[in-house]
């Protein structure tokens, strides 16, 4: 899954989707999601950098970081390749 | 390295026009104790979820009103609406503070006086009162509130045989300018229904006409429909001191005062537009004194408010069973919280609290109840934080009604536990269990001793 | 004449084509030789014009809705008020009144100042009250009745000759014609506005309205009628003309003087052919038609302001007669970046 290309994110949470005139506001953990995908990384890339980074427990992080994937896909913030 | 504090990740569409942005939103309220003891404790302690009833607010609550009726009028008592909470322990609670009892079937009758309650503190009302009731309020001195013509004669043929003289009073019901107009109970003040039974009950050798009643609907957003009700009743008193030269001892203006929870359908919530104690107080009050009962004759003024009381006082606590997606992608949770024991969720929008800190970001949610039906829903939609399994929340106001419109279904009915004023916990009704229910059933013989599914 | 600096927050920027009053009373202001003011717009959502209108708004802050509990509306305006120091507050939309209202003393503490009706008279006036306030003050008001239940509707018909007038607590009003249309618009309102739904006897015959100011004393400060020209859809005028009717004052000055009226007011009123008046509806604040009256000699949002803050003042002796408005709409250029600032920090 990959972030549709110029999707413009601020620092403050506010997201804009240039294809649909959309906007988002998205809290920090988001922000930061956000900007590994735009970097090209993957879901498992993502998770294992969340892992490293925040005290919690695995499952939940992999739990929450797929339902967030799911609504960036049900707001067609992604690309379907 | 140590390791950063985790906050769920989340998303919000912004919608043009609707205001659900940071600066906007509102903090998210935690309620993680009450009356000192952290929800924690109590759940631990036990189960989930649970009922809390705190004789704190209680007894405050009661005194608020309590305050504002007797500032204002010389003779004051209440009567403890026995329906909308009978656990024992909060009826002794009341009944400690001074309030009477009053009771709607021959059951809360009985548990009144298990209670402690003197039959002649007893008011006993409603449409279904058997003859075996009626002598026994009769020979106990209760006051009994006379429903229907049938119920009027019932007493005049009981009573005949009876040494003691019944004490009655009617209840009366009437346009007080509010809709829905209750005209189901008790007989009608404008079409002279009322007049007709009081005329024949002063007739009857063996009835006192005592009181006059009435009980103008449930819910009552403004006060100005009790001072409507209030003179009417008071010009009854007048018309029958004047005829028949009998002073009526009391007029019971019943209850109906709403609490502060805010009813499904209302555009402001219940806390901002719930009239006070004292507005009531001040609309009844001056209804009566400003009628032209003598003064001399002041009628005691009874009351037999019951959600207004008791709701702020109890509170449910319960889980977070899991989060889902519905298939639109909306937020929803499941608690472990029903409408079978939340039966008020039908007409109020519940507030919900999480007992712990969350992060400051919400969704809009759907809790769902655990029952497996469609119509189990607390609250259809509500700005909420990301809680997990296991993450407890609390419903404030929620003592009127819920303890005894509980339904058991599929599980058992949960404890109720009280909080003290010395913030001990007591347990005041047990979580039913399977002996329980197997105590209520009997299975016919030829059915027992057989185990069809056994190998 | 030295202008007094004054800072006065206004709500209903929502200038669309069912039009708040924010903006006009910001003209009056603006337009006013007494102040010179600051203005503080108050928002409810991030695409009201007037948070866009530079000229006009200085700054503008999103408040919650009044739905969401005083204490927390009231948390806001504090903020607010910690930044900017205000001295008057015109709120303009009905559904937030009865907060205002009710938040009165605790507002003057912050040493903000309001000038709204009293709790009864906003009562006393609402629209499922006004037959009985058509009664208790001698004025002509059509048949109506409240109703807050689903199964009221079908006995509707022993009660009304249709068409019939279906009107939601604060808001809206349709026409119907027959019990299926009612039964759409009372669950159409009563999602919208809550109960009750209030259906009203339809009375034939030209709107009239009156735009007026009462000083709490029985006093008519402002009055000044006009005569809708053109209506859309909606219902709105999109045209209209101040008139010269005596009737239409004299009922005014009545009603203000019998009821005390605090603050400014609409007179919705329905003149039939055969010269009788009916009062339809009292909107208990300033209408969005308003900048008509100062145009036309009467500056009531700067009547207002100084009623508010305390100030004797003259009632106004005439106004121009003929004077019009057309409504029109316009689009204004704003960008991104104006609604991240608003959607982010809720200020603007």
């Amino acid at each position: 899954m990959k972030l549709k290309s110029n999707i413009a994110i601020s620092e403050n949470g506010f997201m804009f989707d240039p294809y649909t005139g959309d906007s988002y506001n998205l809290n920090s953990t988001g922000v930061e999601i956000i900007k590994h995908l735009k970097a090209g990384k993957t879901n498992e890339e993502i998770l294992a950098e969340l892992k490293r980074k925040y005290d919690a427990d695995d499952l939940i992080l992999e739990q929450n970081l797929y339902d967030f994937i799911t609504m960036l896909s049900h707001y067609e913030l992604l690309d379907n390749e | 390295m140590k390791k950063l504090k985790y906050e769920k990740p989340i998303i919000n569409k912004i919608k043009a026009g609707v205001p659900d942005k940071y600066g906007m939103q509102p903090k998210i309220v935690v309620k993680s104790e009450i009356d000192g003891i952290p929800v924690k404790e109590i759940v631990e302690k036990y189960g989930s979820p649970v009922f809390v009833i705190s004789e704190k607010t209680l007894r405050d609550t009661f005194q608020q009103a309590n305050r504002a009726f007797q500032s204002r009028y010389p003779k004051v008592q209440f009567a403890w609406s026995y329906k909308t909470n009978y656990l024992d322990a909060v009826c002794r609670l009341y009944h400690e503070e001074g309030s009477w009892a009053e009771v709607v079937s021959g059951f809360e009758y009985d548990k009144a006086l298990s209670n402690g309650v003197p039959g002649n503190k007893i008011i006993f009302n409603g449409p279904d009162k058997t003859d075996e009731d009626l002598k026994k309020a009769i020979e106990n001195g209760s006051f009994i509130h006379i429903d229907h013509f049938d119920e009027l004669y019932s007493l005049i043929r009981i009573s005949q045989n009876s040494k003691e003289k019944a004490k009655v009073a009617i209840r009366v019901n009437m346009d007080t300018g509010i809709y829905p107009k209750w005209d189901r109970f008790g007989f009608n003040y404008e079409n002279g229904e009322a007049w007709k039974a009081i005329n024949r009950i002063m007739l009857a050798e063996n009835l006192e006409l005592v009181g006059l009643h009435t009980h103008i609907g449930t819910y009552m957003m403004t006060a100005t429909a009790y001072a409507v009700a209030a003179s009417k009743l008071a010009e009854l008193a007048v018309r029958t001191n004047k005829k028949f030269k009998h002073t009526i001892k009391y007029i019971d203006m019943g209850g109906g005062f709403a609490s502060k929870n805010t009813l499904k359908g209302a555009y402001l919530p219940g806390k901002d537009t719930c009239p006070t104690f004292d507005d009531y107080a001040e609309a009844i009050t001056s209804a009566i004194i400003n009628s032209e009962i003598a003064p001399d004759q002041l009628p005691t003024l009874f009351l037999e408010t019951g959600r207004a009381l008791i709701d702020d006082a109890g509170y449910l606590i319960g889980s977070v069973l899991a989060n889902k997606r519905l298939s639109n992608a909306r937020r929803a949770k499941i608690l472990d919280i029903g409408v079978n024991i939340l039966f008020t969720s039908f007409w109020y929008e519940h507030e919900v609290y999480p007992a712990e800190e969350t992060s400051q970001q919400t969704e809009d949610t759907t809790l769902y109840g655990p029952l497996c039906m469609n119509i189990d829903i607390i609250r259809e939609s509500i700005q909420f934080p990301a809680l997990k399994k296991g993450d407890l929340v609390v419903i404030p106001r929620i003592g009127a009604y819920n303890m005894t419109q509980w339904m058991q279904f599929i599980t058992y009915r949960p404890n109720v536990v009280l909080i003290d004023q010395n913030k001990k916990m007591h347990l005041i009704r047990k979580q039913e269990n399977l002996k329980v229910f197997k105590e209520q059933e009997v299975i016919p013989d030829f059915l027992l001793n057989k185990t069809p599914l056994k190998d | 004449m030295n202008k007094e600096r004054l800072k006065i927050a206004v709500t209903g920027l929502n200038n669309t084509d069912n039009p708040g009053p924010g903006i006009p009373v910001i003209r009056g202001l603006r337009e006013s030789d007494k102040i010179d003011p600051r203005i503080i717009g108050l928002a409810y959502e991030n695409l009201e014009p007037g948070i866009y209108m530079k000229n006009l708004v200085d700054k503008t802050y999103q408040i919650p809705y009044p739905k969401i509990g005083s204490d927390i509306f009231l948390e806001r305006i504090e903020y607010i008020n910690d930044n900017e120091k205000l001295d008057v507050i015109i709120p303009n939309l009905d559904a937030e009144l009865y907060t205002f209202i009710k938040a009165e003393k605790k507002l003057s503490t912050l040493g903000i100042h309001t000038f709204l009706p009293t709790l009864e008279q906003f009562e006393e006036r609402s629209k499922s009250n006004l037959y009985e306030f058509g009664q208790k003050y001698g004025v002509k008001v059509p048949f109506s009745k409240s109703i807050t239940s689903f199964l009221d509707i079908k006995n509707l018909v022993y009660a009304f000759d249709f068409p019939v007038l279906v009107k939601g607590k604060f808001y809206d009003a349709y026409l119907a014609y027959n019990l299926d249309q009612v039964a759409g618009y009372y669950n159409k309102l009563s999602s919208k506005w809550g109960l009750p739904v209030i259906v009203q006897e339809f009375i034939r015959g030209t709107e009239v309205n009156v735009v007026a100011l009462g000083d709490g004393k029985g006093n008519t400060i402002a009055a000044v009628p006009m005569r809708k020209q053109y209506i859309t859809d909606k219902g709105k005028a999109w045209g209209g003309i101040t008139i010269q009717d005596e009737n239409l004052l004299k009922i005014t000055r009545d009603l203000i003087r019998k009821t005390k009226w605090r603050g400014a007011m609409e007179l919705e009123i329905i003149k039939t052919s055969a010269g009788q008046y009916y009062l339809i509806e009292i909107n208990p604040r300033i209408p969005a038609w308003v900048y008509l009256a100062v145009a036309a000699g009467q500056n009531i949002p700067e009547a207002l302001v100084l009623l508010a803050l305390g100030r004797k003042i003259e009632p106004f002796k005439s106004y121009e007669v003929g004077k019009m408005f057309i409504r029109y709409s316009y689009d204004m250029i704003g960008d991104i970046s104006q609604f991240e600032q608003l959607s982010m920090n809720g200020e603007l």
